[in-house]
């Protein structure tokens, strides 16, 4: 059972226990990440805007290799499908199993911040060259940013989902659930940057 | 899966410190958190007036010799930002919607209590960090709009001070929105249904939306603002390639909404306070809702209305004119079910229902000249002129802050079982009410004849309606020792309220005043008609 954080010590102290409420966090999560998703429209529609109306120099227009974005955006589906198999894991109560498969996503979380750091030093172009330079590496490294606090949690949730003393169960889901929706977000986020940042 | 709480033993005084030690306390109880959140708003309130009074004594001569040109431009950019990022959207959202909100909803705390402390929390380390900035070498002097490039050309090392502060200050709000929405949606007592809630949880839920919806917009654009000042990107310079219509863009697209963010909740007050000392029900109610609903959604799509003047495109500026005279329909339903709700009533003439009732008028002026500026001709004329000022003060000052002062007299009673002192009250609203008029409605004439804004000399002939606007600063300035004098008064020896002085049917007068830790004893009480004034008591639950 979980405790709404203010009652906790009221219900240490009073064993009747006879008002419930359901808990509400995921709803809370889900909120915040719209607002999260908010800051990437910001993001995406300043730089479609700039793509519109801000013509670059010449010399600034680069055709961007595909390869390793691409093999990204196949690296993040992939962790989003890992992740989803953890899940299912940890409801059925094989806790080493669903262990194995958050750190096969941590694993591929890793991958793709190392592949992205290798575009980057590959990339001709740096932060302060030119304009989409700029949008280019501020889109990337929130996105970034992001990859990196998710494959912490992941890290975090892996290590207390283990066998003996962990306190992810089948009955205490949420941490789990948590993370894996922010998961899906930023698996998401990174579909539409490759598709405006690559594609378009 | 379900969380429990214990009704029976609601006063469990082991919980936290006592008196008024657990103000300074990482207090999860949403009531206590309430009062953080007002009386630390109206520290900077105070911090902010002083700099707002040093404005105007400058500006009582055309020249610059109180203080110097920069200087003045320092001043104004700390209290545009301290008035509106400390004190009306902390106090207006955070206090009364943390203290009320729970209540309302039949409640024995927010949703999230933890995450609203750290909303609390972070306010007071980054306001004192706004201040700090104005002390280091270099403050922020770009106005509390921060265009580039002007905010990229001046003096860098406070400016950046100022974007971390108004990060940390964003982030507060969207937790406190996060914790609202919630709280509102999810937490209601068993058996209440939505339309049965009071008009300031709607007008909360309103508000929590634009909140999640526009500041992080806002945070993403002062990350790219800061990203100019110290890594030399071009977002925003023109010189590097940027653009700097995109920063008003993105910037306008939080804090157009910021300006519902800042008056919505003082609607919902306002709509709280009048049934009460009118004795009469809300005028209303249905449409009431769906106008709070309508000015969400219009509220997103009218920012470019502060561009006309930025090379906005005519198909722009067209959508957004219509849009915007769109959003006088819902704002003036309201205002004709205010005055729909006195009319008839069975008024008392107390500081409550005076500010609210000073509220209305001056939120009509502040709405007309709203909607005069919505349009292209009239605003291009009087763009960055004091004619802007006065409008915006009228919705800020005249709307929000007049209604957070009704709502002080209105729920004082309720925080601390006494009542404060009526003849006072009644000296401070006369005082405000006639220096706020005094001080900005001449600045229309300003505006119109020509006089900029942010400027710190002005031409000799404007001097002498400047002076009446600076003696009305002046009055503002005094009213605020009436109403300090009572409040600390009252406070130790006012006379005793009772449980409901005002024989309320609201939810947060049916328990005991002050209100135990956990708002109810035994079960929170069904609510159904919070304004059915004027029938049976017995009646009502």
């Amino acid at each position: 059972m979980t405790t709404l954080d203010s009652s906790k010590e009221i219900q240490k102290n009073n064993s009747e226990v006879n008002e419930t409420h359901q808990d509400f966090r995921m709803f809370g999560l889900i909120t915040f990440l719209i607002a999260d998703g908010m800051t990437f429209a910001g993001f995406f529609a300043a730089y479609l805007t700039y793509k519109a109306v801000n013509p670059l120099p010449d010399g600034a227009i680069y055709e961007l290799e595909l390869p390793i974005p691409t093999l990204n955006t196949i690296l993040l589906l992939v962790s989003s499908a890992t992740f989803h198999k953890a899940g299912k894991a940890l409801l059925k109560d094989k806790n080493s199993d669903s262990q194995k498969w958050l750190f096969i996503t941590a694993f591929l979380g890793i991958i793709f911040l190392i592949c992205q750091l290798f575009e980057y030093f590959h990339l001709p172009f740096g932060l302060t060259d030119n304009l989409f330079a700029s949008t280019f590496y501020a889109l990337t490294g929130f996105h970034g940013l992001h990859v990196t606090l998710g494959t912490l949690m992941i890290l975090i949730i892996a290590w207390q989902s283990r066998i003996n003393g962990g306190r992810l169960t089948s009955k205490n889901m949420f941490p789990l659930e948590a993370v894996e929706l922010y998961w899906h977000f930023v698996d998401g986020i990174w579909v539409i940057l490759f598709i405006i940042l690559y594609l378009l | 899966m379900t969380i429990s709480i214990d009704p029976q033993k609601t006063n469990n005084e082991s919980l936290q410190p006592k008196g008024w030690l657990r103000y300074f306390s990482f207090s999860l109880d949403h009531k206590v958190i309430g009062i953080q959140y007002l009386v630390c708003g109206f520290l900077f309130y105070l911090i902010g007036g002083t700099l707002a009074s040093a404005i105007r004594i400058e500006l009582a001569s055309p020249m610059s010799d109180f203080m110097p040109r920069d200087v003045y431009n320092q001043v104004l950019t700390l209290h545009g930002t301290i008035m509106i990022f400390l004190w009306i959207v902390p106090v207006v959202n955070g206090a009364f919607g943390n203290y009320l909100i729970p209540f309302y909803v039949g409640a024995r705390d927010m949703a999230f209590p933890r995450l609203n402390a750290v909303a609390f929390w972070l306010i007071p380390p980054s306001g004192l960090m706004l201040v700090a900035s104005y002390f280091v070498e270099g403050a922020a002097q770009a106005g509390w709009t921060a265009y580039p490039p002007l905010s990229i050309t001046t003096p860098q090392s406070g400016q950046i001070i100022w974007i971390l502060s108004v990060l940390l200050l964003g982030g507060s709000s969207i937790f406190g929105g996060i914790n609202f929405i919630a709280t509102i949606i999810k937490l209601r007592r068993p058996g209440l249904k939505l339309m049965q809630l009071p008009m300031y949880c709607w007008a909360m839920l309103g508000t929590s939306l634009l909140v999640v919806l526009s500041t992080p917009v806002l945070a993403g654009t002062l990350i790219l603002l800061s990203f100019d000042i110290i890594a030399n990107t071009g977002f925003f310079n023109p010189v590097l390639g940027g653009n700097v219509v995109v920063y008003q863009h993105l910037f306008w697209f939080y804090s157009h909404p910021a300006v519902y963010i800042m008056v919505l909740p003082a609607f919902g007050l306002v709509s709280e306070i009048l049934p009460v000392h009118a004795r009469k029900p809300l005028f209303g109610y249905t449409t009431m809702v769906f106008s709070i609903m309508g000015i969400v959604v219009l509220g997103l799509v009218v920012w470019a209305h502060h561009m006309f003047t930025s090379g906005t495109p005519p198909w722009m500026r067209l959508f957004f004119t219509i849009a915007t005279a769109f959003i006088a329909v819902p704002t003036g339903i309201k205002f004709f079910n205010w005055v729909a709700t006195l009319w008839g009533g069975k008024i008392s003439i107390n500081s409550a229902m005076l500010f609210s009732c000073g509220f209305i008028i001056n939120f009509v002026f502040g709405g007309i000249t709203g909607v005069a500026l919505a349009q292209v001709p009239f605003d291009i004329h009087v763009h960055d002129t004091y004619f802007v000022v006065a409008h915006f003060h009228y919705i800020v000052y005249g709307g929000t802050v007049f209604i957070i002062f009704s709502s002080i007299y209105h729920w004082f009673p309720k925080v601390t079982g006494k009542m404060l002192n009526e003849k006072l009250g009644i000296l401070h609203f006369i005082i405000t009410f006639i220096g706020f008029n005094l001080c900005f409605a001449p600045q229309h004439w300003l505006g119109l004849n020509g006089m900029p804004r942010r400027v710190a000399e002005y031409d000799p002939q404007f001097q002498f309606v400047n002076q009446i606007s600076s003696l009305g600063a002046l009055l503002m300035a005094i009213s605020t020792i009436p109403f300090l004098i009572n409040v600390f008064l009252s406070a130790r020896n006012g006379k005793n309220a009772g449980d409901n002085p005002w024989n309320a049917l609201t939810p947060e007068w049916l328990t005991s005043s002050p209100p135990p830790v956990e708002n109810w004893e035994g079960e929170a009480p069904l609510v159904e008609e919070p304004y059915g004034y004027g029938k049976e008591i017995s009646e009502q639950k």
